[in-house]
C-alpha cells in the first residue's frame, strides 16, 4: 500500500524531501535559542555586563530570524509537498479509472469510487502534510532537547529520561486503548449517516405514512447510542492532558530539588537551569505532538487503503499485441459463448450461446429481467470478456481488434445512458469529435430528436445540466440515440433505449434505420413486442440461453415464452406511454 | 458587506455557546473553574521559578552550611498546588467531553426532528447532498470546536491575563514593550488569516468544481467507455485538478506559515525584553532587580506562547462557524404548518345509524369535526370520497403548473390520469395528501375542507405507491409493516400475499427476516414495487394514489405488480397515474391532461368516440403495427 501511494509523490518528492529538512533546521533553531536565553541570563544579566546582553541578544536575534525562515520554507514547501501529493493521486486514479472495464467499475460502485477520489484524498493530504511537518519535527524536538539536557548536566537528565519513558508508555496505551473503541464509534457513526441519507432520499414515504415520530425515535435511540460510545472513546483520551501535565510538574519539582543541590555545589548556574526547565517543557510537548499524530494517522489509514485499492486495480481487459485497426463488416457470431460476471463463480449469465447474424440484419432481442439481453449485447463491444467461446465481430475474434476502433464501431446506446452537462451539440459530438452541425442535424432527425431541439429557444446550443435533469426521460433517450449514430457504426446497439419514448416516435425512429443506414447491423433489447415484431429476427432469451431465434411470425408458432409475452401485452398488459 | 458577514460570524457563536449553556451551565460552570484554577496553578509554577532562584538557590549559595528545609517545604507546597491543577485539568477534560458530545446528541436529533416536519417544498429545492453534509462535515468541524478549540481558547486567554497581570505587578515599562510586540502578533495573525480566508474560499469552489466533475463522469464512467472518450475526460480532469492543486497549496501555505511567525515573533519579544530589561536594571532605572528580570523573561514567554496556539486555532474556528451557520440555518427551517382540526376516530355505529366515538380499535372511522360556532361535534363516516372545485396550484406565485382542475372521485371508483410528462399528473396527487398547498379553489374529502383535517389523520386516510420505491434498511417484514405499526406478523403476510410479494419473499434466503440494505439495493426493481404495494395494504387506507413506474421491468413481473395493484385497488377509491393500457381501460374515468389543464374526461369508450386527445394516444399506441 505504502509502495503505491508513495509512487504519487512524483514531482513533489522534492518538496517532500525539503519540508524535514527545513523542519529539522527549524528544531535545531529553536533547541539552540534556550542555550542563548540561558547565557543572556548567566553571562549578561546577572554578571552585569551590558555588552554581553547585547551580543548575545543579536545572536538570539540572528537564531529566530533564521527559525523564522526555516518555519516558513518547511511550511510552504509542506503545503506544495501535500496538495502536490493529492493532486497526483486524483489524477492517477482518475487515469486509472478510466483504464477500467465495466467489471471493474462495477466491482467499485460510482458512490465507492467518488468517495474515494474526494473525501479520502483530501484525508490523505491533511495526514500526509502533517507527517511531513511534524512527525519529523516533533521526534527530532525531543532528541535534540534531550542532547541538549545532557550537554547541560548528565546527572538531571537521566530523570527526564526516567520521566519520559513513564509518559510515553502512558500515552501510548491510552492511545491502544482508545483506538478499538474509536473504530467502533466509526462504525456507528456511518450508520447513522447511511440511516440518515436514506430518509432524505425517501422523506415522501416517511410522510405519507405519516412516520416522522417514529423516524424520530428511531434516530434518538442511534444517537444516544453514538454518545454513549463516543464518551466513552473521548473520556480514555482525556486523561491525555493531565498526565503530561503530572509529568511536567514531577519533572520541574525534581529539578528544582536537585538543581538547587547542583548549584550550590557549584556544578550548575541558574541560567543552565532555566534552559533545563524549557527543555522539559518542549520535549514533553512534542511526546503530545506525537501521540496526537499516532491517532490522526492511524484514522487516515483507512482511507489510504481505500485509495490504493483504486490505484493498483488492474483492468482486466488487455489490448491485443497486434491490434486489428478495422472492422470489415458488422456480422456477428456468438460461438459457443459462456460468460459469468464474476469469474469461476458457477452463475453464468450467459451458457453456450450460438448465435450468428449477418451484417446489416435487424434484431430483436427479448426476454425477462436478468435473462442476459444486456451480457449479451455488452459482449459484442467487448464491454467484458468471454468466459468461455469466443464473440466475432466482421469475422474477427473482438479480443483481436484495437478496443477503440471496435467501439467506435460498435455502438451502444446503454439501458442507464447519461448526457453530460454541456451544450446539446458538445453532447451529440461525443460520438464524433469533428461533426459539424450539418451531420448533428442529420442524426437527430434520424432518432427523432430534432423535433423538441428544435422547439428549444436556443436549439442545439441549449445547455444540458449534470445527467440530462432539464430533458425528460424520451428526449434524454433519443439524444442519446443521436449520439451513437454520430459514430456511422457497423453495429448499433439499442439497449432499451426507447421504453420512455412514445410507440409513434419509437416506429419512427425503427423506420429511419431502416431506410437511412440499411448496412448497419442493429441489435433492439426492448420489453415491448410493438418495437422487435418487424425485426428480421428475434432473439428469445431465458435464464442466459437461446429460446428461441426466429421470425415474429415463426416464434408465435413454435415459442412458448414468446407467445405468452405477446398475448399478455395484446391483452392490455402492453405500455399506453405518452409522447415525452 | 464584510462587516455583515463577522457580525454574523459573531452572532452564530454568540448562539452555539448560548445552546451550549442551556444544557449544561453547571457542567460549563465546572469546566470554567477548572481550566482557571489549571491555568492559575501554570502561573503559580512560572512564579515560582522567580523565587527558586532569588529567594531560594542563591541565599543558600551564600551559606557555609546550606539549609534545605525552606525549599523542600516550599516544593511541598508547590507539588499540592500543583497536584489540584492536574487533578482540575482531567475534571474539566472529562466534563467537557460529556459537554461537547451531549450537545452534538442534541444538535443532531433536533436537527433530524425538524428535518423530518419540514414541508417537501424544502426537499425539492434543496440538494440531498447538501443536507446530508450538514449531519457530516459540519457537525463533525462543531465537534472539533467544542471539544478542543473553545478550552483552548479560554484556557488561552485566562493564562494571557493572568500573565498580564502579574507583569504589570512586576515591571511596568517591560511590560509595555511586550504588549507592544503581541499587538505586532495579533496584527499579522489577523492579516494572515484574511489573506488565507481568501484563498481557503478560492480552493473551496474549485474543490467543488473537482468533485462535480469527479461525480458527473463517475456516473458516466460507462459511457465514456462506450465512446472511448477517456482521453478527452482525463485532460479535462487534469486542468481543474491543476487549479484545485494552486489555490490549495496557495491556501495552505499561509495557514503553515502562520505558525512559524508567531513563535518567532514570540523570540524577537523576548529578546526585547531582555536588552532592554538590562538596560533599565544594569542602569538601576524603574527599580528593576536582576531577579524580576529573570521572572519577567519567564513570563513574557508565558504571554506569547498561547497567543501563538490562539492564532492557530483561528482558522479551525471560522471554518467551524460556518458550518454551524450552516446548520442553525436548517434548524431553524420553518415546520410544515398545520391548522387543521378535523380528527380521524374510531367509531361504533348505533343501531339508530348514528356514530359515536370509541377508543376501542373498531373497523369503522370516522371524521370528527368540531364546529367553532356553536360547540358542536359532529362525526362523518370515513368513506373516501374526493372533490377538486376550481383548484389552482403553482410551485411558487407567478408560475402555475395546475388551473382550475374540477373532478370528483365517489367512493370506491377508479380515476386514471394520463398525458405527458410535465403535464400535471403527479402533481395533482401531491395536492390530495397536502405534500403541497394550493393556491386557490377547494379539496374536499368526504365533504370536509382538506385544510381543516389534521395533516398527520388526513395522510394516514391516504395510500401510496410512488414511482420510485424508497425501502429502509431493515428486514423485509419491518418494510412492510412501516404501512401500519401496530400490524401482526399475520397481516403482514396477509398484505403481502394481496400484492403478489408472498411467493418472492419466501424465496429470498431467510424469508420475511432476510435483512434489506441500501435501500433494497438487493431486490431488483419490480420486487421493490411489490414490498411498496403490500406497505401500503398493510395500511389499508380507504383512498389509494398509485404512480406507476415506466416500463423497466419484464412482462412477467409486470404482470404481477400489476395484478398486486389491482387487487389494492379493489373497494378503493384510487388515483392512478396510469402508463398502461389495462389500468386505463378499466378506469371508472380517465384524466387527459396537458399543460396543467384537464383536456379531455369521460370512460375509455366515450373518450374514443370523442377522437380528441386520447384518441390520438390510444391510435398512436396502435401505429406500432
Amino acid at each position: 500500500m505504502i509502495k503505491t501511494l508513495s509512487r504519487c509523490i512524483g514531482e513533489s518528492k522534492r518538496d517532500s524531501i525539503l519540508t524535514p529538512v527545513f523542519a529539522a533546521l527549524e528544531v535545531v533553531m529553536e533547541v539552540l535559542i534556550p542555550f542563548v536565553t540561558a547565557a543572556i541570563i548567566d553571562q549578561g544579566i546577572e554578571a552585569g555586563d551590558m555588552n554581553r546582553v547585547v551580543l548575545y541578544g543579536a545572536i538570539m536575534l540572528v537564531l529566530a530570524f533564521l527559525s523564522l525562515f526555516f518555519g516558513v520554507q518547511a511550511g510552504r514547501y509542506a503545503a506544495s509537498a501535500s496538495t502536490g501529493f493529492a493532486c497526483n493521486l486524483r489524477d492517477a486514479m482518475y487515469e486509472n479509472i478510466q483504464t477500467f472495464s465495466f467489471s471493474n467499475i462495477d466491482k467499485f460502485s460510482t458512490a465507492g469510487l467518488i468517495t474515494r477520489m474526494t473525501t479520502d484524498v483530501t484525508n490523505l493530504q491533511n495526514a500526509y502534510q502533517m507527517l511531513l511537518r511534524i512527525a519529523v519535527r516533533a521526534p527530532l524536538m525531543l532528541l535534540f532537547s534531550m542532547a541538549m539536557c545532557f550537554v547541560i548536566n548528565v546527572q538531571l537528565s537521566l530523570i527526564f529520561l526516567a520521566a519520559l519513558v513513564f509518559l510515553g508508555i502512558v500515552l501510548f496505551s491510552i492511545a491502544c486503548r482508545a483506538m478499538p473503541v474509536f473504530d467502533e464509534v466509526f462504525r456507528r457513526y456511518d450508520d447513522l449517516n447511511a440511516s440518515t441519507q436514506e430518509n432524505i432520499s425517501a422523506i415522501r414515504v416517511v410522510k405519507a405514512f405519516v412516520r416522522e415520530n417514529y423516524e424520530d425515535k428511531k434516530f434518538s435511540r442511534a444517537a444516544e447510542q453514538l454518545y454513549r460510545l463516543f464518551v466513552k472513546a473521548e473520556s480514555i483520551l482525556a486523561f491525555n492532558n493531565p498526565v503530561m501535565m503530572l509529568t511536567v510538574y514531577a519533572c520541574i519539582i525534581a529539578l528544582s530539588w536537585f538543581g538547587a543541590h547542583n548549584i550550590v555545589a557549584g556544578t550548575l548556574t541558574t541560567g543552565n537551569l532555566t534552559s533545563l526547565f524549557s527543555y522539559v517543557i518542549s520535549m514533553m510537548m512534542s511526546l503530545m505532538m506525537l501521540s496526537m499524530i499516532f491517532v490522526m494517522i492511524s484514522m487516515s489509514v483507512a482511507s489510504a487503503r481505500r485509495i490504493a485499492e483504486v490505484l493498483n486495480e488492474t483492468a482486466d481487459l488487455s489490448e491485443p499485441q497486434q491490434a486489428v485497426q478495422e472492422v470489415a463488416d458488422g456480422s456477428i457470431d456468438f460461438n459457443h459463448v459462456s460468460f459469468s460476471y464474476r469469474k469461476g463463480s458457477g452463475e453464468d449469465a450467459l451458457r453456450d450461446i450460438d448465435v450468428h447474424i449477418r451484417s446489416g440484419e435487424t434484431i430483436g432481442i427479448i426476454g425477462g429481467t436478468g435473462c442476459g439481453k444486456s451480457s449479451f449485447v455488452s459482449l459484442i463491444s467487448r464491454l467484458y470478456d468471454v468466459t468461455e467461446g469466443a464473440v466475432l465481430v466482421g469475422g474477427r475474434d473482438v479480443r483481436e481488434y484495437d478496443m477503440e476502433v471496435l467501439r467506435n464501431q460498435v455502438s451502444v446506446v446503454l439501458q442507464k445512458n447519461v448526457l453530460f452537462s454541456g451544450t446539446i451539440l458538445d453532447n451529440l459530438r461525443w460520438g464524433k469529435e469533428d461533426a459539424t452541425l450539418e451531420e448533428c442535424r442529420r442524426v437527430c432527425a434520424q432518432a427523432c430528436a430534432d423535433e423538441f431541439i428544435e422547439r428549444m429557444p436556443k436549439q442545439y446550443d441549449t445547455w444540458i445540466e449534470q445527467g440530462g435533469s432539464n430533458v425528460s426521460g424520451g428526449q434524454r433517450q433519443r439524444l442519446c440515440i443521436a449520439r451513437a449514430l454520430l459514430k456511422k457504426p457497423k453495429v448499433l446497439i439499442l439497449d432499451d433505449s426507447t421504453s420512455a419514448v412514445d410507440t409513434a416516435t419509437d416506429a419512427k425512429i425503427r423506420k429511419a434505420f431502416a431506410e437511412e443506414i440499411p448496412d448497419t447491423t442493429k441489435l433492439i433489447i426492448s420489453q415491448r413486442i410493438s418495437s422487435i415484431e418487424h425485426a428480421d429476427r428475434i432473439l428469445v432469451l431465458e435464464d442466459g440461453r437461446v429460446d428461441g431465434f426466429d421470425t415474429h411470425e415463426n416464434l408465435l408458432r413454435t415459442n412458448r415464452i414468446y407467445r405468452e409475452i405477446y398475448q399478455a401485452q395484446m391483452q392490455g398488459g402492453g405500455d399506453f406511454d405518452q409522447p415525452a | 458587506m464584510k462587516q455583515t458577514a463577522q457580525n454574523n460570524k459573531r452572532d452564530v457563536l454568540k448562539r452555539l455557546i448560548s445552546y451550549i449553556l442551556k444544557q449544561y451551565k453547571l457542567a460549563c460552570l465546572f469546566v470554567l473553574l477548572g481550566i482557571v484554577c489549571a491555568a492559575l496553578t501554570t502561573l503559580c509554577m512560572n512564579l515560582f521559578m522567580q523565587s527558586l532562584i532569588d529567594d531560594y538557590i542563591l541565599p543558600m549559595t551564600e551559606m557555609a552550611v546550606p539549609d534545605y528545609a525552606p525549599l523542600a517545604q516550599a516544593l511541598l507546597r508547590l507539588a499540592s498546588i500543583l497536584a489540584v491543577g492536574v487533578v482540575c485539568a482531567y475534571g474539566y477534560n472529562r466534563i467537557m467531553v460529556n459537554i461537547s458530545q451531549g450537545t452534538m446528541k442534541r444538535l443532531r436529533t433536533e436537527l433530524f426532528t425538524n428535518m423530518e416536519s419540514l414541508p417537501i417544498q424544502y426537499f425539492d429545492t434543496h440538494a440531498h447532498g447538501d443536507i446530508m453534509s450538514v449531519y457530516t462535515n459540519d457537525i463533525d468541524t462543531l465537534r472539533q470546536l467544542i471539544g478542543q478549540s473553545l478550552p483552548q481558547l479560554l484556557n488561552s486567554s485566562i493564562t494571557v491575563i493572568a500573565t498580564l497581570f502579574s507583569m504589570i505587578v512586576l515591571n511596568l515599562p517591560l511590560t509595555v514593550v511586550s504588549v507592544l510586540m503581541v499587538a505586532v502578533m495579533l496584527v499579522t495573525t489577523s492579516k494572515l488569516s484574511t489573506l488565507s480566508g481568501r484563498y481557503f474560499a478560492q480552493q473551496q469552489r474549485d474543490l467543488g468544481a473537482v468533485n462535480g466533475y469527479i461525480e458527473e463522469m463517475m456516473e458516466g464512467q460507462k459511457v465514456v467507455k462506450v465512446f472511448c472518450h477517456e482521453q478527452q475526460s482525463l485532460e479535462d480532469f487534469r486542468a481543474l485538478n491543476r487549479k484545485l492543486r494552486e489555490s490549495a497549496n496557495n491556501a495552505n501555505k499561509i495557514a503553515n506559515v502562520s505558525m512559524p511567525v508567531n513563535a518567532n515573533l514570540g523570540n524577537i519579544s523576548y529578546v526585547l525584553c531582555a536588552v532592554v530589561g538590562s538596560l533599565l536594571a544594569l542602569n538601576g532605572y524603574a527599580g528593576l532587580t536582576i531577579g524580576t528580570l529573570v521572572a519577567f523573561l519567564n513570563l513574557n514567554k508565558g504571554f506569547t506562547g498561547p497567543i501563538t496556539q490562539v492564532s492557530m486555532q483561528v482558522n479551525s474556528v471560522v471554518m467551524a462557524m460556518a458550518g454551524a451557520s450552516r446548520m442553525f440555518a436548517l434548524r431553524d427551517e420553518v415546520p410544515e404548518t398545520d391548522n387543521g382540526y378535523v380528527e380521524l376516530v374510531n367509531v361504533v355505529e348505533q343501531p339508530d345509524g348514528t356514530l359515536t366515538e370509541t377508543h376501542q380499535k373498531t373497523n369503522l372511522w370516522a371524521w370528527r369535526h368540531p364546529h367553532k360556532a356553536d360547540g358542536t361535534v359532529t362525526y362523518t363516516r370515513l368513506l373516501g370520497d374526493v372533490t377538486f372545485d376550481g383548484v389552482d396550484f403553482g410551485y411558487n406565485e407567478d408560475k402555475m403548473v395546475l388551473h382550475d382542475i374540477k373532478m370528483y372521485a365517489t367512493p370506491g371508483q377508479k380515476i386514471a390520469f394520463v398525458g405527458s410528462t410535465g403535464a400535471g399528473k403527479t402533481t395533482i396527487t401531491n395536492l390530495i395528501n397536502r405534500f403541497y398547498d394550493i393556491q386557490d379553489g377547494k379539496i374536499r374529502y368526504d365533504g370536509i375542507n382538506i385544510n381543516k383535517i389534521k395533516k398527520p389523520d388526513l395522510r394516514r386516510s391516504l395510500g401510496m405507491v410512488l414511482q420510485d420505491t424508497h425501502l429502509f434498511t431493515g428486514t423485509v417484514m419491518e418494510n412492510i409493516r412501516y404501512g401500519r405499526l401496530n400490524a401482526s406478523d399475520k397481516e403482514c403476510i396477509a398484505a403481502a400475499k394481496l400484492a403478489n410479494a408472498d411467493s418472492f419473499i419466501r424465496r429470498l434466503p431467510e424469508g420475511y427476516q432476510t435483512v434489506l440494505k441500501g435501500s433494497g439495493a438487493n431486490l431488483s426493481q419490480g420486487q421493490r414495487q411489490l414490498l411498496a404495494i403490500a406497505r401500503a395494504a398493510v395500511a389499508d387506507p380507504p383512498v389509494l394514489i398509485l404512480d406507476e413506474a415506466t416500463s423497466s421491468i419484464d412482462t412477467r413481473t409486470e404482470q404481477l405488480v400489476q395484478q398486486g395493484m389491482d387487487a389494492l385497488m379493489k373497494g378503493r377509491t384510487s388515483f392512478v397515474i396510469a402508463h398502461r393500457l389495462s389500468t386505463v381501460q378499466n378506469s371508472d374515468c380517465i384524466m387527459v391532461m396537458e399543460q396543467g389543464r384537464i383536456i379531455e374526461r369521460g370512460t375509455h369508450e366515450q373518450l374514443i368516440e370523442q377522437k380528441g386527445r386520447y384518441y390520438q394516444l390510444y391510435t398512436g399506441n396502435a401505429l406500432g403495427a
